[in-house]
Order: structure tokens, then C-alpha cells, then sequence
């Protein structure tokens, strides 16, 4: 334990290439590319699946079948393919990610009440007004809800990128695995998690501002916006 | 008007929901369609709006196809009410009720203003605008729902069994709201219900369905009850409809007989049973002969309650009986529209005027 503490007190572990900025900023660069990346293709494919109804069997069938995939076995595959480089992890973690939002994304639009649908498109709304005025408010509590759970794998797992000899917070456990060096290990796993409870409050933070009030439980809407413990 | 004209409905498995159907909704009333689970009203209304397809022949509005323009600046331009309201949560009531405005792309200051009316039109007290649908009450969210249907002012609403889901005491305001808005607004309205009872209250005209999509009866509620078409009819319309048919049979010209009264305080009269009122003649309750000593004021623990009141104004032979049928003397209080008794009424009274209007039928 104390090993840990001293490899925090330690300045040379705060600048240069391999200190904790560098590492964190590169970790939340891998982290964001393939959370984008997975958001553009997962969200509008389960919106348009929730919305009409068609495919609903793929969202099942796939989200199981990527879930199944090993993100490692995954990893060394690409690697071999496309060689060393920021491709093969970044598409490990974005096939990682899609499952949870697209997931999410179907069940938040296929949730949405019937009689609401109804209403509006009797009222004279189109489909796209139906799918982006209706049901995509509505749906935005399980959509973040995937969101909020892709990021959390996606942070966790883009340690391995340290494995094919990039960088992130995976550098310390990866090198510090090598080296015998369990401070570094630990000081590396404890920085990981801090980011993802980071990430997390400010993501749960996020969903309090753009959910419409009005989802919440009617005691809760009266109440001022609060983070919410993780 | 709405026109129905050979209107079928058969959907992709081969049941047929609605099967030939000619029918005319006429402009500024209520038409009910009602009947049993499966009998093709609701399939009938979403038809108005292209909410569904019709298999053959042709809805007109106002002598134009529904089915020869867009289904959207279609459905801008008719008032639509469903079950449980299907009210947006995630907006404010202001914003629910500013929907269609703002769909026919009206500026949102005027949009919201628009929606502010009908707030106070259809009863909704201002401080619910800010707030969101899960926060009202079953009756207040389908006060919104009306609301939100008449925004852009259209001539015709089509209300599906927009009142079933609420508890009966919350249904009949409700009714009776729709009565009132009805009376300033003059709609085309097109409701339908399983409740017979609703239909016969809300209805100017309403349509009998029966299973398989057939139109059974399609009369005055006050026909309806004293002539249906058939058995089918006869046994959804339901019993007791001899007497509920007096209340569409209006009271004028039915002679009221003379009342003795007495103010409370005063000294009680002779006599079998006497009507006591307060100072301004309304009614109190009845005196009966038994408890009476003679010449003592009456007091309120002396009285036996009355029964229902017949307001001379606007009550029905209905109305009329029940008051005589549920007085204890046996004689009806007839009352004016301020409540003081002008006179009594007996059954007999009520039965020898419904000869009367049957003789000139």
C-alpha cells in the first residue's frame, strides 16, 4: 500500500510521456473515438429499428452475439491483421460498445407508450416528427442508460490498447505487470476507476439536463436537479 | 358532414371490421357510435382520420375523399381524442395543448397564448401549465386531452372512448364539461363508447353497431329507446329503457297541482303531509301528519327528507316522475329555476301527458 502512495508522491510519475496527464488524456482519446464512432452507428439504427418495428430479432441475435465476443481474442486478431496501430483496438471497443446503446436504443423506442404514438401521428405528425419529437424524448433515459454503460466497458477495456504497444492508463498495468512492479499496477487500476466514476457523475450529470422532467416520477419533479451517487 | 358510403373494412387475417357501411355524421353534433367489443366503431372513427385504411368504399368530408390528400394535413384539421388522452410526458400541459399550432407552424408566443384559452375553456386552472402530464389526475389529463384537440380550432373531433378510463363520478363532469363546450362550440362531433348509457347522454344522433361491423340503428337517443330496430338493439339499449325514454320526452304543459306549505318556525298546520321551506320557498323536507302537535313551530329534527326536485325550466317527464315516485307524500316538488316551489306533480299527472305525446306521435 505504501508502495502505491509513494508512486503517487512520485513527480516524475506526473510529467513527461509516461506520467498520469499523458496517459489519462490518451486513455479518454481511445475512450471518446470509439464511443462516438459506436453512438453514429448504434442510436440511428435503434431508433429506426424501434421505430418500425423491422429487425427487432437482429438487435437480440447481435447484442447477444457481440457480447459473446472475446474483446482480447478480438484485439489480437485485428492486431494481426491490420497490424500495430490505433485501428485494431479502437474497433475491438466500438463492436464492444454498440451492443449496450443499440440495445438501449430499441428498448427505449419500443417502450414508449402506444397510445402516445398514436396520439401524435393522429394529430398530424409525420414519421420523422413521431421518431425525433416522441418517441426519441422519451426514449432518451434507456438510450443514456446504454450510453452510460458502453462508456464504462469501453474505459475499462481500453487497457489492452497498452497490449499492442499503445498508450492509456493500460500502459501502467501492462508495464507494470512486465517489470514486477505491483505499485504501478495498482496506481494504474486506481486511476481507471477514478475515471470511470468521473465519467460516470458527469454523464449522470448530463441525463438530469437533458431528460425532460416530466420522465421522472411525478415526487421528483418538483425537486432540484442533484448528482446522483454511482 | 361526414359521409359514409359503402365504407368496408377488411383487415390483412380476413376479418372484416367493418362491413358496408352508409352513414352521415351532420355538421354541429354529437354522434355516438356504440356498441359491443368488436362491432367496428372504433375501426369507423379511425377511418374519419386515415388512422386506418379503408378496404372499399369512400369517406367524404364536406364532399372531399379523405383519402385523396396527405394523411398528415389531414389529420392537422380534426380534433382527435383517445382513451387515457395519450398526453406527451415529456412535455409541460401548455406545450401538450400547443401541438398541432405548433405543427401547422404558428409562432410558439402565439401558439402557447392560443393554448393558455383553452386552458381556462375547458377548466384547467392556469398554474397546471407548467407542469407535466404524470403530475394530474385521470379526469385533469383528459381535460388536457380535449384542450389539446380543439388548439387549432378545428370543425370536427373525433373523441374515442375518451372517458372510459376515469372513475364514474369524474366521467359524468366530464360528460357534462363536454355538454357545455359543446353548446358554445358546435362541433362535429364523432364519440364512440360501449356505454350505452354515455351514448343516450352525449348523443344527437347515435349509430348501433353489432358485432361483425354492421350498423344496426342509427336514430335519435329518444327513437332508440322507445323503437328499437330489433332484438339486438332492444337487448344492448338494456332495461328499464321505457323508463329512461321519458327523459328525452319533454315536461311542458304538464299541470301542476296545488302544495300546501310551511316555513320552518311557523306553527304546523292540519293535514296529512306537509311540504316545509325556509325563508326564500325553497324546499326543506316534508312534515309528516304522525309527528305532528298541533300548532307547534316545526323544527328541523320533524322533517322527513324530501325526494328529487322537477325543475319546471328544463326538466323532462323523466324527471318529472322521479320526483313524484321519490317524494314520500307521493307528490312531486315542482320547483323553478331558483329553486322555490311553484306546485306538485303525481304519477298519474306524468302517465296521462305520456299518453298525450304518444296519441300525437
Amino acid at each position: 500500500m505504501t508502495g502505491v502512495i509513494d508512486w503517487f508522491a512520485d513527480p516524475a510519475n506526473w510529467s513527461g510521456p509516461d506520467g498520469v496527464p499523458v496517459r489519462l488524456l490518451e486513455h479518454l482519446q481511445y475512450t471518446l473515438l470509439a464511443l462516438v464512432i459506436a453512438a453514429v452507428i448504434a442510436i440511428p439504427l435503434g431508433l429506426w429499428i424501434g421505430h418500425t418495428g423491422r429487425g427487432g430479432f437482429l438487435v437480440v441475435g447481435s447484442a447477444n452475439a457481440l457480447r459473446a465476443l472475446p474483446t482480447f481474442g478480438l484485439l489480437v486478431l485485428l492486431a494481426n491483421v491490420f497490424g500495430i496501430a490505433l485501428t485494431p483496438p479502437i474497433a475491438a471497443l466500438v463492436i464492444l460498445a454498440i451492443p449496450p446503446m443499440l440495445a438501449g436504443t430499441y428498448a427505449g423506442v419500443q417502450a414508449v407508450d402506444r397510445a402516445i404514438v398514436d396520439a401524435a401521428r393522429g394529430m398530424g405528425m409525420g414519421e420523422r416528427e413521431v421518431l425525433l419529437r416522441v418517441e426519441l424524448p422519451n426514449a432518451l433515459p434507456l438510450i443514456l442508460g446504454g450510453v452510460r454503460s458502453a462508456t464504462l466497458q469501453i474505459i475499462a477495456t481500453a487497457t489492452i490498447a497498452a497490449y499492442v504497444a499503445l498508450g492509456g492508463l493500460g500502459r501502467y498495468i501492462i508495464d507494470g505487470l512486465a517489470l514486477r512492479n505491483f505499485a504501478e499496477m495498482a496506481a494504474g487500476s486506481i486511476l481507471l476507476a477514478l475515471l470511470a466514476i468521473g465519467i460516470d457523475l458527469l454523464l449522470a450529470a448530463l441525463q438530469r439536463t437533458v431528460v425532460s422532467p416530466g420522465l421522472r416520477t411525478p415526487a421528483a419533479i418538483r425537486t432540484r436537479p442533484r448528482l446522483r451517487a454511482v | 358532414m361526414i359521409e359514409f358510403r359503402g365504407v368496408t373494412k377488411r383487415f390483412p387475417d380476413g376479418t372484416v371490421a367493418v362491413d358496408e357501411l352508409d352513414l352521415t355524421v351532420t355538421d354541429g353534433g354529437i354522434t355516438v357510435f356504440v356498441g359491443p367489443s368488436g362491432c367496428g366503431k372504433t375501426t369507423s372513427l379511425r377511418m374519419i382520420n386515415r388512422m386506418i385504411e379503408p378496404s372499399g368504399g369512400t369517406i367524404e368530408i364536406d364532399g372531399t375523399d379523405v383519402m385523396s390528400g396527405d394523411a398528415a394535413h389531414l389529420r392537422r384539421g380534426i380534433g382527435y381524442v383517445i382513451q387515457q388522452a395519450g398526453l406527451f410526458p415529456h412535455r409541460t400541459i401548455l406545450d401538450n395543448i400547443a401541438t398541432v399550432p405548433m405543427l401547422l407552424g404558428w409562432s410558439r408566443a402565439k401558439a402557447r397564448s392560443r393554448a393558455g384559452e383553452l386552458m381556462e375553456i375547458v377548466g384547467l386552472a392556469p398554474e397546471m401549465a407548467k407542469r407535466y402530464p404524470s403530475q394530474l389526475s385521470g379526469g385533469q389529463q383528459q381535460r388536457v386531452g380535449v384542450a389539446r384537440a380543439l388548439a387549432a380550432d378545428p370543425p370536427i373531433l373525433l373523441m374515442d372512448e375518451p372517458f372510459s378510463a376515469v372513475d364514474p363520478v369524474v366521467r359524468e363532469s366530464l360528460q357534462d364539461e363536454l355538454l357545455r363546450l359543446q353548446a358554445e362550440l358546435s362541433k362535429t362531433i364523432v364519440f364512440v363508447t360501449h356505454d350505452i348509457d354515455e351514448a343516450v347522454k352525449l348523443g344527437d344522433k347515435v349509430a348501433v353497431f353489432r358485432t361483425g361491423g354492421v350498423l344496426a340503428q342509427y336514430d335519435e337517443p329518444g327513437h332508440l329507446l322507445a323503437r328499437p330496430a330489433d332484438d339486438f338493439v332492444d337487448g344492448f339499449v338494456g332495461r328499464d329503457r321505457g323508463y329512461r325514454g321519458l327523459g328525452f320526452l319533454s315536461a311542458d304543459g304538464l299541470p301542476l297541482g296545488a302544495l300546501e306549505t310551511v316555513r320552518l318556525g311557523s306553527p304546523a298546520p292540519s293535514g296529512d303531509w306537509t311540504l316545509v321551506v325556509d325563508d326564500a320557498d325553497r324546499p326543506q323536507g316534508w312534515l309528516a301528519g304522525r309527528d305532528r302537535t298541533d300548532g307547534a313551530p316545526v323544527t328541523a329534527e320533524h322533517l322527513v327528507p324530501g325526494g328529487s326536485l322537477y325543475d319546471v325550466t328544463s326538466g323532462s317527464l323523466r324527471s318529472a316522475l322521479d320526483a313524484a315516485l321519490s317524494s314520500p307524500s307521493g307528490r312531486g316538488v315542482a320547483v323553478d329555476a331558483d329553486g322555490r316551489v311553484v306546485g306538485s306533480i303525481g304519477a298519474d299527472d306524468v302517465l296521462a301527458a305520456l299518453a298525450t305525446a304518444r296519441a300525437a306521435a
